[in-house]
């Protein structure tokens, strides 16, 4: 057992951390960055960074060099994912669908000639990705999609609803999950179709989420001719790909992830050392060292369990029955780590910016943003459901016994 | 990096599931829960010709120079049996502050009676008012020509009652830091002016008594290492039995989670197997969340006593023990919710779960404790 990087690691790491901190503008703050109320900022500032990402060599680092990655290892992959969550998880965060889905879906999955298509433009910054699965009857139960794709000569023409499409508004591309064999029921007869989202009858309408942002949409599809050299897998296997592909990501999510919460616990010490009570700074006061602590105790969970789990997927190829509990150890501890934030900041806590809130409002946003985490990418409940049924082969409940496959 | 475990360690945790599956069954436990010893000579010989006493031990005082990670899972395996009696005082408490603080004599005469499981032996650490502060010692060590009198009370120590021999933390300076005022010595259990009282305590398999010094004569020689000079090894030695509780913490969890979800299959109220209500599978669910990633801090506290740098060995140490035994005390009891009215009963099981859990979350500093100790770790670094 060992936890450490080899001498070369390390050097990768010490480099890239020097790049990172050239190419970043001097004043870099990690927690106050454009939000989705400028989603032209965020889209051109990712694109941007991108593109310098990989320029410098550092683009899908663990990726085929045929399709513009760079061929390296899986470790120096978690190596650039730690630092830039570290430093830069807002620039990460709207290509998260990109990179964590899309990519590894087309090259996991794709014809030469999709690969070739899209996989260069993802790294080099020029198509930004949103997931179309989500329904207005198929959220948790998203086997219940109903957007038909019926086939016309060489496209298919789609027709219907997702909901809670991030970014699809600024999107290049769509993953797309739609049903292909109208007469099929749940899991079967879905496929996935990479969507062009320029292309005549996709009509993505803005949603204002509780942060006053709007960073998903209601996407309509009212005759769009797709083409059929659009679909990835075959037709009617779309579930079973998801359910690959997003198990190794996922482990690379987790890390990602930990990275950014590491930074937002040193942030909330800091904090803590410059906001009062009664004249006397927080960090002194009992209550509040307890949360700190345990807020970094849970994000030390996160991380060693997601490099463990990282690990154990490298060395065997399967994801261990550890690799289903990632999603529960960031989004309930993120929520814990905003509200210690929001209640250190005593009245203050109200104030969502300028001179008199604490720094500068960033906790306001983030508190009501962590409200999502138990929702988004599978519910809570939805995760706990997976882990009795998949992991302790619990007898799922009656009633969906009867309507599951 | 490599997070997983080699082929050798795979085969410590099996071969110790195997042996203890046999020699230690629950109803063993049980029996031992209300026996006053508390663990039969048989087992401990067994255990002894197992070579689990001499896995920490260096190969010149002969043991086997395993790495704390090894020992780790080994006590995953004691902690999911609930193995009783004085293994982790005599190898863990004991046995490591010899190792981090003892001479090369010292270390001899001691460890080598450890590792071939002739001798029995504990630490007495806590003392009246001191509550978790590990520094807290008031026991005092006075200068007689070329002997020290030890004067004071220890209490909670495990085992205390079954050692021959005893390590306690002493106050030999009388001014400044722990660091220049603490020694620890080495005496017989039977020493002149020691008194040993069990206490009533809650978790039966790991038996605390008071030990309580009154005029007690003890040589130069009896002091482990240097004179005022015990705070830095006993620290590091309590690092380590930290992990070793968060191994007992994450084996224990374990097996109580694998108590109730298999329970949750079977057990049939309105039709259905209780499992398949969510209240209960979420509540399972839980428990896996919480001792799976219990294991990952386990991994990682244990490595870093190794090979981190002093600064991480503590921190790891500290967020492990908080981390891995709140989450065995959250999994023993809701696997005692899940279980129902079987899961209260002294019958069951399930009860050495929770008690075990209990005490390992109080033992070597609480999680309050420790989390308080992070934060200065923290704070310091940031500012
Ligand atoms: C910020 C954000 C971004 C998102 N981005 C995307 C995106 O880009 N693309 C996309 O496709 N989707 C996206 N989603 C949608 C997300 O995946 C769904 O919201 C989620 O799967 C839940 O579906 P729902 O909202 O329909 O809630 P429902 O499924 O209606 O659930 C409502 C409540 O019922 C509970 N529930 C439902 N079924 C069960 C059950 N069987 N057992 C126990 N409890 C149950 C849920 O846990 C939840 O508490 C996003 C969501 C959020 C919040």
């Amino acid at each position: 057992m060992d936890f450490r990087l080899t001498p070369a690691e390390e050097t990768f790491r010490e480099e890239f951390r020097k790049w990172l901190n050239q190419t970043l503008p001097g004043d870099w703050d990690p927690f106050n960055q454009p939000t989705f109320k400028e989603p032209e900022k965020i889209r051109d500032t990712y694109r941007a960074f991108q593109k310098k990402l990989s320029e410098a060599g550092y683009a899908g680092i663990h990726y085929d060099k045929a399709y513009g990655g760079q061929g390296r290892s899986l470790m120096e992959g978690v190596i650039v994912s730690q630092e830039m969550g570290r430093r830069c998880i807002s620039v990460v965060m709207p290509g998260v669908i990109t990179h964590g889905m899309a990519l590894p879906l087309i090259y996991f999955c794709g014809t030469e000639d999709q690969k070739k298509k899209f996989i260069p433009k993802i790294l080099d910054g020029s198509h930004l990705w949103c997931q179309g699965f989500s329904e207005p009857d198929a959220g948790s139960d998203v086997a219940n999609i109903s957007t038909m794709a019926v086939r016309d000569g060489d496209n298919y023409i789609v027709n219907g609803q997702k909901v809670w499409t991030s970014m699809a508004h600024f999107a290049d591309y769509c993953l797309l999950v739609v049903r292909t064999d109208p007469d099929s029921r749940k899991h079967k007869g879905l496929s996935y179709l990479l969507v062009d989202m320029s292309l005549p009858g996709i009509d993505p309408r803005p949603m204002t989420q509780i942060t006053g942002e709007a960073e998903f949409n209601e996407v309509f599809f009212d005759n769009v001719r797709v083409p059929v050299s659009s679909l990835i897998g075959e037709e009617g296997q779309g579930w079973k790909m998801a359910i690959t592909t997003l198990m190794f990501e996922r482990a690379m999510g987790d890390v990602v992830i930990s990275a950014a919460y590491e930074t937002n616990v040193e942030k909330l010490i800091r904090m803590a050392a410059t906001t009062k009570n009664s004249g006397q700074p927080v960090i002194e006061d009992p209550v509040y060292r307890q949360q700190i602590a345990q807020s970094y105790i849970e994000i030390m969970a996160l991380k060693y369990h997601g490099l463990r789990n990282f690990s154990s997927h490298i060395k065997t190829g399967i994801p261990g029955p550890e690799g289903s509990i990632g999603k529960l150890l960031w989004s309930e501890p993120n929520q814990r780590i905003t509200e210690t934030a929001m209640d250190m900041q005593g009245p203050a806590g109200q104030i969502a910016g300028g001179p008199w809130s604490v720094q500068n409002g960033s906790w306001q946003y983030a508190f009501l943003r962590s409200k999502g985490n138990t929702i988004e990418a599978g519910t809570s409940e939805i995760q706990r459901n997976i882990i009795g049924e998949r992991v302790l082969g619990l007898p799922k409940d009656a009633s969906r016994d009867k309507s599951a496959s | 990096m490599d997070i997983t475990l080699s082929k050798t360690q795979q085969n410590i945790a099996q071969e110790a599931r195997r042996f203890l599956k046999k020699e230690c069954p629950s109803e063993y436990v049980q029996k031992m829960f209300k026996d006053p010893q508390g663990m039969t000579d048989d087992l401990w010989r067994k255990m002894a010709e197992m070579d689990w006493m001499a896995m920490r031990i260096p190969e010149n005082y002969g043991g086997m120079g395993m790495e704390q990670i090894d020992m780790s899972l080994l006590l995953e395996e004691m902690g999911r049996v609930v193995l009783p009696g004085p293994f982790f005082s005599t190898v863990i408490l004991a046995g490591e502050t010899i190792l981090a603080a003892g001479t090369d004599t010292q270390k001899r005469q001691y460890l080598s009676a450890i590792a071939d499981g002739k001798a029995k032996a504990t630490l007495a650490l806590h003392e009246p008012d001191g509550g978790s502060d590990l520094g807290y010692i008031d026991m005092s060590g006075t200068r007689n020509g070329e002997d020290f009198i030890l004067n004071g009370t220890k209490l909670y120590v495990p085992d205390a009652h079954l050692a021959d021999f005893i390590v306690v933390p002493v106050r030999t300076g009388t001014t400044g830091e722990p660091a220049d005022t603490i020694s620890l010595f080495v005496m017989s259990a039977r020493e002149k002016g020691v008194t040993i009282s069990p206490l009533p305590t809650m978790d039966g398999t790991r038996k605390l008594s008071a030990v309580i010094c009154r005029d007690v004569q003890l040589t130069k020689a009896s002091i482990l290492g240097e004179l005022n000079k015990g705070w830095h090894p006993l620290m590091h030695a309590l690092q380590r039995a930290q992990v070793g509780l968060c191994a007992e913490a994450v084996g224990g969890a374990q097996k109580a989670m694998e108590i109730a979800s298999d329970y949750a299959k079977v057990r049939v109220q309105y039709d259905q197997p209780i499992g398949s209500f969510q209240a209960v599978k979420h509540m399972c669910a839980q428990m896996f969340t919480e001792t799976e990633s219990s294991r990952s801090m386990l991994y990682w506290a244990s490595w870093a006593q190794d090979f981190g740098a002093e600064n991480e060995a503590t921190i790891a140490a500290s967020s492990a023990k908080a981390y891995c035994t709140d989450a065995f005390t959250n999994v023993a009891a809701k696997g005692i919710q899940v279980l129902g009215g079987t899961g209260f009963t002294m019958e069951n099981e399930m009860h050495l779960y929770l008690k075990r859990a209990k005490a390992n979350q109080a033992a070597l500093g609480t999680p309050v404790y420790h989390r308080e100790r992070i934060m200065q770790l923290l704070a310091s670094a940031v500012q």
